[in-house]
């Protein structure tokens, strides 16, 4: 039996799983269109690589990755791209974001996969597949996988796979698990070898058997002698990342350190089986399951493709009529989304259907009393009452001295709070405000230098062209000092002096003329742009052919997307 | 709606609640040796103390039902009732409730925001204003010259009338802790103060069974984990140790440690006073460092101070310790590097 | 009562000589008043405050020349700023001074623009690429929102472009405080 190690704090919310878990997986189908926004994991948003108007097919890259933090998009299914454009995301601030729509031909045609043997590859080879694969962190945090399969400075030791999904609702990752851990072991055996990592630990929550079972024999049918599933005490957040690394090695991850450089590193169930799906069949990421639950008929788990709007997921399992919300993700850490128009993405792994009778509003907070329920429920060993001051006062240097950014948002804090108190949310404002203020002193700053800049740089044009100056006068001063004394030899070039001095004396004179002569022309250029502003039509459009007639439509139907791009709010849905 | 959108249901009223129903054995015992003139103290300072919370929570003007309904004023009430002697006249009640309630509680921003603890405020209040009064202690069960009837204890607390031509000596005696200071003043040895027909097994007929049921309310507290244990542990242990090493180096002069437990407002300020978590520090080390203070402090005003027990001045010079215990006691953060 | 004199005479110059090599040996070049003032400040240079420059109102406001609710740009949560700064009471923008406006941008039309440089040459931080005759553009991660460059430009092909929220500059809320909403519905 391994030794577990404990971390600090942690609640038992009832788990409500049971509800989600009666009936297998099932493919939710093509729905009538698909929304893919491009940004869909942590990083830069990726760049469109298909048009409007374009037959793409099942799998063919929708957006390449850009920047080293990044990672591609593909097309769910085949069919036609629609649009290109700003479209609101499952994000809780319904704000719309860069999508690319796809209406579905229902042939669901694939493009040439490609599967490899990883141990046929090595390891940087793999990472570019999984980049190009769009391989994220499916448990939620959407950070490309590739870059986390980098080895650390440190010999990595120990792949931890997260299986232990502790948020209450949440069972995508448990029917995964029972229904193909065959692939997730590969796929996780295959992450060892990237990493070098000596033994792989999967982590599952003692609340789910089949799923342990499953996993443990799927290891013995793969003759993994390093690989062991471990049954870990249900306790949330016992499945944050940090959290499980603690318990099955006793390692600490502080917050801002890469666990691979303290030997260890972390993956999801969802991510393992993506990635192996991705090497050895090379079929990008392009569906999850989704466990769609709550306030529902039929609480079931989907495997959906990434795209899917909502209101095409929903009807499957029968939402309920009261229902008055739809949270992403679980009860704990999920956020509300804007309406059910916004569409699956990678981060999506659990839509609850909410309603006034399963989440009733929260009572009215009271101040509060220091009873330190909070701290000690804290997995992050913070004290929740001190940065709830701080944020409420909204002193933010104190938050950060009180390791503000140790927080892991799990909800711990609040769901004990005798006052109701809605601790996160004051420390999600808190992190946010704070950002912003760095986004604004990193603008200030930026400002600020090239301010001082353009300062020292007009300051040395002048002083070059006072030196300039000097040196001409020089010249002609020496030149004056030359004339007498050649006047005798030369007589004849007696004439020529006076004309020296005039053309000294000239750019003194000449600068109005100049001036003048800049404000005619910029007066002629206004006049000319005016002109082209009444006269829409363009010249030399007369005898054009129809083939750069089409050009030129297109060039400024481009110009307009640009233009439109540039200013979102225009392109912003009606809600 | 924020994440989590669910909670756990305790509010701070059911906790509150947990505390007083805790102190219910205590009053029992109290109105057994005492007569039952503490549940006419404690409903009137109950009465008082709904009544100014909610006259101040007009005053600030913030809603009066869900601050009326958090049972905070009420425990108030009731601590400040049990710290009080029996028999004390209903102005006494009166005027401390309030003050502990208005000054202690609400000018300094109402519940939560009180750096002292309001029921000893109100205790230490009433002592520095009207000692005489506060050291009237009805005398236990069989103890003293003349019992006075339910009627007759009523007739007292409102009326000020003692019945025929009782005097207040013969009604009431000084407590256990003051006669021992009284006597020992009076060159008598600890022992043999300790033989005198007042003192019981622990720390006085009377008092120490009121202790020992507020120790089986702050059990209670504790396996319902309304309190954790490292505050009454901590000032119970500082207290034994202080009070035995004394014992130990003279035992004529000074009283064992058990009778220091049992006596005076050691076990209430150990389970009800010191808990308070509006008024003690939030980190396990605070805690520690916190209720040790108080438990030496009360030794220490017990034996060298002038006022009889200590528990109300130990507590409230912690008190204001609890900011700076607070910021010097920061705990560990996961995965920091530090003192673990 | 010599020795007295002594003594503290010999105290006196003991200390003065400290004193004096401290002064020295801690001597801050420039002075740091106004760069903290300066830090506080938007640094948009947009001399709405009467000043060329963000830096040159800093100096005032360190010489006690100018009033620290001159800076439209910084709004009121900066007079809040220069206020607990130099710990002095908060003012309110006076009449004279133009109100905060969004933070925006410049655009120019690319259309209408004449290629003139006058707006290159107006823009504080250099954040327009262009030359004589050639189409000019804003670097809009590097504008300031300014509009220094507005007035100058001969065809009246800039304009202010507010900035939408987005995703990434979203924040999250302030959570409401019922208590303090019923407080204010009672009266």
């Amino acid at each position: 039996m391994r030794t577990l190690y404990h971390f600090h704090g942690g609640v038992h919310p009832p788990t409500n799983k049971a509800q989600s878990v009666r009936t297998p997986i099932a493919f939710a189908g093509i729905p009538s269109k698909l929304v893919v926004p491009l940004h869909q994991h942590v990083g830069n948003t990726s760049k469109p690589a298909v048009q409007v108007g374009e037959r793409v097919l099942k799998g063919q890259m929708f957006g390449m990755p850009e920047g080293s933090v990044s990672s591609a998009v593909h097309a769910p299914t085949s069919g036609t791209v629609a649009a290109i454009d700003m479209q609101q995301v499952a994000h809780p601030s319904g704000l719309p974001d860069l999508c690319v729509t796809l209406i579905p031909d229902g042939k669901d045609e694939w493009i040439a996969r490609n599967g490899v043997d990883y141990r046929s590859k090595d390891a940087a080879e793999l990472r570019q597949m999984l980049r190009l694969a769009g391989v994220v962190g499916l448990g939620g945090a959407v950070f490309p996988s590739d870059l986390k399969l980098r080895a650390g400075k440190h010999k990595m030791t120990t792949l931890v796979i997260n299986g232990a999904e502790c948020e209450p609702y949440i069972t995508c990752d448990d029917m995964l698990m029972r229904e193909r851990a065959d692939e997730i072991v590969q796929g996780a055996e295959m992450m060892r070898t990237m990493l070098g990592a000596e033994e792989v630990l999967v982590g599952i929550e003692d609340n789910k058997p089949e799923a342990i079972a499953a996993m443990q024999a799927a290891v013995k049918a793969n003759g993994l002698n390093n690989m062991e599933v471990v049954a870990v005490p249900t306790i949330y957040p016992g499945g944050g990342a940090k959290q499980l690394i603690r318990v099955l090695t006793g390692i600490e991850v502080p917050a801002g350190v890469r666990s691979t450089d303290l030997g260890v590193q972390c993956f999801n169930v969802a991510t393992a089986w993506s990635a192996h799906r991705a090497v050895a069949h090379g079929e990008p990421l392009i569906s999850r399951i989704v466990t769609v639950t709550g306030n529902v008929e039929r609480p079931q788990n989907f495997e959906v493709l990434i795209g899917t709007p909502l209101n095409e997921l929903l009807p499957l399992a029968g939402p309920r009529p009261d229902t008055n919300a739809h949270i992403m993700g679980g009860p704990m850490m999920g956020v509300t989304l804007p309406s059910d128009k916004v569409a699956v993405t990678k981060a999506t792994n659990c839509i609850i259907e909410g309603s006034l009778a399963l989440f009733p509003p929260p009572p009215m907070p009271l101040p509060c009393i220091r009873c330190t329920r909070c701290a000690e429920a804290c997995p992050a060993d913070l004290q929740p009452q001190e940065l709830y001051w701080f944020a409420k006062s909204k002193n933010f240097g104190k938050t950060q001295e009180y390791h503000l950014f140790d927080c892991i948002e799990c909800g711990a804090c609040s769901y004990v709070c005798p006052s109701s108190i809605p601790l996160v949310q004051y420390f999600r404002f808190a992190k946010s405000e704070i950002w912003a203020n760095e986004r604004e002193k990193d603008a200030a700053d930026l400002a600020r230098q090239r301010h001082e800049f353009r300062q020292l740089r007009i300051e040395r044009d002048k002083q070059e062209k006072a030196e300039k100056l000097a040196q001409k006068e020089k010249a002609a001063a020496a030149a004056k000092a030359a004339a007498p004394a050649a006047a005798p030899a030369a007589p004849a070039s007696a004439p020529a002096a006076p004309a020296v001095t005039e053309a000294a004396a000239a750019p003194s004179a000449a600068k109005p003329a100049t001036d003048d002569a800049t404000q005619a022309l910029i007066n002629a250029a206004i006049a000319r742009a005016r002109e082209q502003a009444v006269a829409v039509k363009p010249k030399n459009m007369e005898s054009l052919t129809p083939q750069q007639q089409a050009e030129i439509a297109e060039i400024e139907a481009r110009r307009a997307k640009v233009r439109e791009l540039s200013h979102p709010e225009a392109g912003k849905p009606e809600e | 709606m924020f994440s989590p959108f669910i909670t756990q249901a305790t509010s701070v009223r059911a906790i509150m609640f947990r505390v007083m129903l805790a102190l219910v054995p205590a009053i029992a015992v109290y109105v057994w040796y005492f007569g039952p003139a503490i549940l006419v103290t404690l409903t009137l300072a109950s009465v008082t103390a709904l009544a100014t919370e909610a006259a101040m929570l007009k005053l600030r003007q913030r809603p009066l039902a869900p601050f009326l309904r958090d049972n905070s004023a009420l425990l108030t009430a009731w601590l400040l009732a049990l710290s009080i002697p029996p028999l004390a006249p209903w102005w006494l009640v009166v005027v401390g409730t309030a003050f502990a309630i208005s000054v202690a509680k609400h000018l300094y921003g109402g519940l939560g925001s009180n750096p002292f603890n309001p029921a000893m405020i109100g205790y230490a209040i009433l002592i520095i204003s009207f000692p005489a009064q506060m050291t009237h202690w009805v005398a236990p069960h069989g103890l003293g010259q003349l019992e006075m009837s339910p009627a007759q204890q009523l007739q007292y607390i409102f009326g000020g009338q003692l019945p025929g031509s009782a005097t207040l000596d013969a009604v009431t005696m000084a407590t256990p802790l003051d006669t021992l200071k009284t006597q020992l003043h009076l060159g008598h040895s600890a022992s043999e103060v300790m033989g005198m027909p007042i003192y019981g097994h622990l720390g006085g007929i009377g008092g120490e069974m009121v202790a020992l049921a507020f120790l089986l309310g702050g059990v209670y507290l504790l396996l319902t984990r309304i309190i954790s244990w490292h505050l009454p542990v901590a000032f119970l242990a500082t207290l034994f140790a202080t009070a035995g090493i004394f014992y130990l180096v003279d035992p004529a002069h000074y009283a064992p440690p058990l009778f220091h437990w049992f006596s005076g407002a050691a076990m209430l300020g150990a389970f009800f006073i010191l808990t308070d978590p509006v008024t003690s520090p939030t980190t396990i080390g605070g805690k520690f460092i916190f209720a040790a203070g108080a438990g030496f402090l009360t030794y220490i005003i017990r034996v060298f101070g002038g006022f009889p027990d200590g528990v109300a001045f130990a507590t409230l010079l912690m008190n204001i310790c609890v900011p700076l215990i607070d910021a010097y006691t920061q705990p560990r953060v996961f995965g920091k590097k530090g003192d673990k | 009562m010599l020795i007295a004199i002594l003594a503290m005479s010999a105290l006196a110059i003991l200390l003065g000589a400290v004193l004096g090599f401290s002064a020295l040996k801690f001597k801050v070049e420039g002075n740091p008043l106004v760069d903290k003032i300066d830090a506080v400040l938007p640094q948009t240079q947009c001399g709405q405050c009467g000043y060329p420059g963000c830096k040159p109102y800093a100096e005032a406001i360190a010489s006690g020349a100018a009033d620290i609710n001159r800076c439209p740009p910084g709004g009121e949560e900066g007079i809040h700023k220069l206020a607990d700064l130099l710990g002095v009471e908060f003012k309110p923008f006076g009449e004279d001074t133009a109100a905060p406006k969004p933070k925006s941008v410049a655009f120019i039309d690319e259309n209408t623009c004449i290629g003139c440089t006058l707006c290159l040459q107006a823009c504080p931080v250099d954040a327009i690429v262009g030359a004589a005759k050639q189409m000019h553009t804003i670097v809009a991660a590097e504008c300031t929102g300014c509009e220094l460059c507005v007035a100058p430009c001969p065809v009246d092909c800039i304009s202010m472009v507010p900035l939408p929220e987005t995703i990434s500059t979203w924040k999250w809320q302030y959570p409401v405080i019922p208590i303090q909403a019923a407080a204010t519905n009672k009266n």
